[in-house]
């Protein structure tokens, strides 16, 4: 572990030189396992954050105060440490620098990870691809990535801040319903590929809207985490 | 080679039976939801479940041909490859062994097909034997859309992405084929206790 980047008061980027790392497609994810010095294991799944290109993986984690495994790595690791990732995993929710149809992110709280992968592929292979990223948190404090997708150079970021907005906020203060993603996706006829990811009930919502909308089911990619009904963000 | 991880001990609990619980897994009350796209919202008036591919003939029930079916509730633990694990879930549904019963065939693999074109694929003898179903029930409720409603194949004794949400039918091969996750490199056959995640294992 190289470096540790507080994100939000929940989440931290981890920096992670990785001897041997395979390149990985934007969008794939790695597990992560930790062992105990009695033998015992304990394993889970976080999406890579950074581009193919850049130098080193990052993860971001969101510290959950029941979990095993995010409080070890966000409150306990130390730059130095090793600990035993494989990948990269996965291959549907992943994007590729290709002409095509636009590209249409949606993303809700930590669910914002993999697209921000995409993101800054997209950026690195100056691709002409339009890509357009819609992303829903509670406030401005929740935004990870938050310099980085406020930058004058972030491209097309809209943000929706769905519990407490600044004063003078000139972004979306609402949930990600059916009229929002109207009003920000593309129309149906040009066919945009979605990537949407987020909490269960965040992306049952927004895919949910994307079909009724008349967007193709097999254009709609889509990642969820947490229970059924989960929080929406 | 397995390295220890400094400082990590690791929340055991003390409530779950350890032999219940394959390497690797971790146990959750929750039930998450893990799909690829949109769910499926179709109409149960032209639902139906086929079996054919190589077969005398294929095999199709409506709905209710197929709710007039024996039924079996079993309760079993179930294995997601994301790591967790549920355990004692409660299932009602056909047995593959009652839909199977009376199908001339000499393939040795299946692939499930569902609504929204996801595909898994195993061996035809998993089906067999006591060991899946057609679930239509889950918890003496409907099964959710979002669990794979109306119905969802079910075999616990294999990681969850194999028990095909909206499953639609069953096509019987001589060949194995990949199905959706398999072809994106995860392991072809998928056994929690063996910990065969991804192709290789």
């Amino acid at each position: 572990m190289l470096e540790l980047i507080e994100q939000t008061a929940r989440t931290k980027s981890i920096v992670f030189d990785v001897p041997g790392w395979g390149r990985h497609r934007a969008g794939q994810h790695v597990d992560v396992r930790l062992t105990a010095e009695d033998g015992y294991q304990a394993q889970r799944s976080y999406s890579i954050a950074s581009a193919p290109e850049d130098r080193h993986i990052e993860l971001t984690v969101e510290r959950i105060d029941d979990g095993e495994v995010s409080p070890y790595l966000a409150d306990e690791l130390l730059a130095g440490d090793e600990i035993e990732l494989r990948g990269p995993i996965g291959g549907y929710f992943a994007w590729e620098e290709a002409p095509g149809m636009p590209v249409f992110l949606v993303g809700g709280g930590s669910g914002i990870v993999p697209l921000r992968a995409m993101l800054r592929h997209h950026r690195a292979t100056d691709s002409a691809v339009p890509v357009r990223l819609l992303y829903s948190a509670r406030s401005l404090d929740d935004v990870i990535y938050r310099d980085e997708l406020t930058a004058a150079d972030a491209g097309d970021v809209r943000l929706t801040l769905t519990r407490r907005q600044p004063a003078g906020w000139t972004g979306y203060g609402r949930r990600v319903d059916r009229e929002l993603v109207a009003e920000v996706c593309w129309p149906a006829p040009e066919r945009p590929l979605v990537y949407v990811c987020g909490p269960t009930g965040f992306v049952e919502a927004v895919a949910g809207a994307l079909v009724s909308l008349g967007h193709e089911a097999a254009r709609i990619r889509t990642e969820r985490f947490g229970p059924t009904g989960g929080e929406t963000p | 080679m397995t390295r220890i991880t400094r400082g990590f001990h690791g929340r055991r609990r003390p409530d779950v039976d350890p032999a219940r619980v394959p390497p690797g897994q971790y146990v959750t009350q929750d039930f998450p939801v893990l799909s690829a796209g949109p769910t499926p919202h179709g109409s149960l008036d032209t639902w139906s479940f086929t079996i054919r591919g190589q077969v005398d003939q294929p095999h199709t029930w409506t709905f209710d041909e197929f709710q007039a079916l024996p039924r079996e509730t079993v309760t079993r633990d179930i294995h997601c490859v994301t790591k967790w694990s549920k355990l004692d879930t409660v299932w009602t549904g056909v047995s593959l062994d009652t839909l199977l019963d009376g199908v001339e065939t000499s393939a040795e693999y299946v692939t499930a097909f569902s609504d929204g074109g996801y595909t898994t694929n195993l061996p035809l003898e998993d089906l067999t034997g006591g060991r899946a179903w057609i679930a239509f029930s889950y918890d003496d409720e409907p099964l959710h859309p979002e669990h794979g409603g109306p119905a969802r194949l079910l075999v616990p004794h294999l990681y969850f992405w194999k028990s095909a949400k909206w499953v639609r039918g069953l096509e019987l091969q001589p060949e194995d084929e990949p199905g959706f996750w398999e072809g994106y490199g995860y392991h072809n056959y998928g056994d929690p206790w063996r910990e065969q995640r991804y192709a290789g294992d």
